[in-house]
């Protein structure tokens, strides 16, 4: 599972590429109709999200009846719907607030978990000698295509009911209520994300030089030391991509956090919030819009300024070979 | 809100990050004190053993030792969790998904049956069907078109981000954006902008989320919509890959740019491309968030993953739930096999 070509290929995303480089120079398709189908493509994918952002701003009674287009002839501004979703007192504002301190309780240690596990677990994988190693990683590897929906009745029982074999009790019910609840989406959200990020990490360092390791071990080190002052200052850039990776796929998750943190307003998170406004509310527009930018744009600013890592584990998480 | 609303939840934050703290921190302490103290002794040990002897040489150990012990406790967090949260439930779903829907007795293949003959549920497969064929084809084409666009042109990073952006929004969010979209208003002027286009050409407003089969196809969009930044990403670093010389050569041929795209860069990405169909594909396979989002399931849009959730957790019907879940997984398989023979062929190659 070399990774090598692709992954320097996608660093250049992020920097102009020298434009005419001598035998590397490609002509384009007829310049000027791929212009307009650039355009066009580009066109389609942003104007959705600036309507909706725009809309935002507009007094309520404008967005429900005028388009947002027709703010460049008539532009007003209003930050009355940020105020209304966000610290609204009404139990139909939103309360966005609230649920936005419940998605951060939820993410933090949900990506924290899973990565420092998975690392663990990816260093003796790669660089530790025992019977069987190979057939390990592979069992792992495979767990990734199992979907989450095959967990989720059973464990759901799991944390309610607790676990008995044959009426011998292995495990207690959890009996978590209110804040507690948080416990298991953790749970639930570090179960899910370890096969893939086990494949992740191995694949970063499993490449890491042998010779490295072996100077270490004869100065030495055990290999706890080695993983801790050798390993993970060279895995950084994998860590974070994997973070960032996990950091989106948490926060943005609903189904999960719909079965196992329930719908109240102690641990429900922002995505559960919304997808309630929009089923029970879905033409108060006012609302809706403002909330959904509440709930995009932590993910956005994490996008933007780490979108290097990002484009980097997405090549080596799916191009392999 | 109020400070009392926030705190238990900071507190609960709080005891997460010295759980992580105390099981990270303690196992790597434990791991790096344990191994050594043992060393010790093993050390002490030979050098008794060798004044003892007088001195002769005593028999080194063989220098690769196994480490299985040391290499399960490094492992022990990762494989717990796995074996409790997915492997054993994922068993467990499959003995649910032949027992009824309280999970009180055996029913067989029952669930399964069900799942072919209610005219609903194949409606959802039909759906599923759909979703899968058509979100991976559009997306990567619509990938692929744009990465060949704009490689090498000006702006290029900036107009890649535009298209990469919707891989940051949640389902959720962009179901809502799209609901805008598609907004309709019976009288007065529109504020959904397919609406607002659709009636400047001389048509009148239409309820699109109303409306099937238009409207399944219109949630699809979202899913291509979000997927297909991830497509051009991939495709784009495997254009970039292809070697300079092929192409100079093809240009020194004189092809057309067409010519250019169908024999070279084509058969160059391969690879790339059956990744990138499989993987959204597969996501595809899964979705859930958008549609429940824009329309619930409802007006025959439903699909597999929806239902399922809707059967095992609004209805109680585990039974129903778990069949599901096993089709999902099941669905997922042939895709997968594909995809590792595609990968060792390559290898070998």
């Amino acid at each position: 599972m070399t990774t090598t070509t692709p992954v320097l290929a996608g660093e250049a995303t992020s920097e102009p590429m020298p434009r005419t480089r001598a035998g590397r120079v490609r002509r384009r398709l007829n310049s000027p109709v791929a212009t307009i189908v650039s355009i066009v493509i580009a066109l389609l994918w942003t104007v959705p999200t600036f309507g909706l952002f725009l809309s935002s701003f507009r007094p309520e009674d404008e967005i429900k009846t005028t388009g947002w287009w027709t703010f460049f002839t008539n532009p007003q501004l209003t930050f009355e719907n940020y105020q209304q979703v966000l610290f609204g007192r009404s139990a139909s504002s939103g309360q966005l607030a609230n649920y936005f301190i419940n998605s951060l309780v939820i993410t933090v240690p949900s990506v924290l978990f899973p990565v420092a596990f998975a690392a663990l677990a990816a260093y003796a994988l790669s660089w530790m000698n025992f019977r069987g190693r190979d057939w390990v990683y592979i069992g792992i590897f495979a767990l990734q295509i199992v979907p989450l929906q095959m967990a989720l009745v059973p464990l759901l029982s799991f944390f309610s009911r607790g676990l008995s074999l044959g009426g011998v009790t292995l495990m207690p019910a959890w009996d978590l209520d209110n804040e507690q609840k948080f416990v298991q989406v953790w749970f639930a959200h570090t179960c899910f994300a370890l096969p893939f990020a086990v494949f992740l990490l191995h694949n970063f360092i499993s490449q890491l030089p042998s010779s490295l390791m072996e100077a270490a071990r004869v100065d030495g080190a055990n290999h706890a030391k080695i993983f801790r002052t050798i390993v993970l200052p060279l895995i950084t850039p994998a860590i974070a991509s994997l973070a960032i990776f996990q950091f989106l796929w948490v926060w943005n998750d609903l189904l999960v956090a719909l079965i196992f943190a329930g719908g109240g307003r102690d641990t429900a998170p922002l995505t559960v919030r919304l997808a309630e406004l929009a089923g029970t509310r879905g033409n108060e527009w006012q609302r809706l819009t403002a909330g959904a930018f509440v709930s995009i744009v932590i993910p956005l600013i994490v996008f933007l300024s780490l979108q290097r890592y990002f484009v980097r584990g997405l090549l080596t998480g799916s191009v392999k070979g | 809100m109020e400070f009392q609303d926030i705190a238990p939840k900071l507190t609960m934050l709080l005891y997460g990050l010295i759980g992580f703290v105390v099981v990270v921190g303690g196992l790597l302490l434990v791991l790096d004190v344990v191994p050594t103290w043992f060393a010790r002794r093993r050390e002490a040990a030979l050098v008794a053993a060798s004044l003892q002897s007088g001195g002769a040489p005593v028999a080194r150990r063989p220098r690769k030792r196994r480490e299985g012990t040391l290499a399960l406790a490094f492992m022990i967090p990762a494989l717990l969790l796995l074996l409790i949260g997915l492997v054993a439930p994922a068993i467990r779903t499959i003995i649910l998904s032949l027992q009824n829907g309280d999970s009180t007795r055996f029913v067989g293949l029952d669930n399964y049956a069900w799942i072919f003959q209610e005219n609903d549920i194949v409606r959802v497969l039909v759906n599923t069907l759909a979703w899968v064929v058509l979100v991976p084809l559009l997306a990567t084409g619509v990938g692929l078109t744009y990465a060949v666009m704009v490689d090498r042109a000006r702006f290029e990073s900036v107009a890649k981000s535009l298209i990469f952006l919707p891989m940051a929004i949640s389902f959720v969010g962009a179901g809502i954006i799209w609901r805008f979209v598609y907004a309709h208003r019976g009288v007065g002027d529109q504020i959904g902008l397919l609406n607002a286009v659709w009636v400047a050409l001389g048509n009148e407003p239409k309820p699109w989320l109303l409306d099937p089969p238009l409207n399944t196809f219109l949630l699809i969009v979202v899913m291509v919509w979000i997927q297909a930044g991830f497509a051009m990403v991939i495709l784009s670093a495997a254009i970039k890959a292809i070697p300079g010389d092929i192409v100079e050569a093809a240009r020194l041929d004189g092809v057309s740019p067409w010519q250019m795209f169908w024999r070279i860069t084509l058969p160059s990405i391969r690879p790339a491309l059956v990744v990138v169909v499989i993987t959204i594909m597969i996501a595809t396979l899964k979705v859930f968030d958008i549609v429940r989002t824009m329309t619930n399931g409802n007006y025959d849009t439903n699909v597999v993953a929806l239902e399922m959730y809707n059967q095992a957790f609004r209805y109680q019907e585990n039974g129903h739930g778990s069949a599901l879940a096993v089709l999902l997984f099941i669905l997922v398989i042939p895709v997968v096999i594909f995809q590792i023979r595609n990968l060792r062929r390559q290898r070998e190659v």
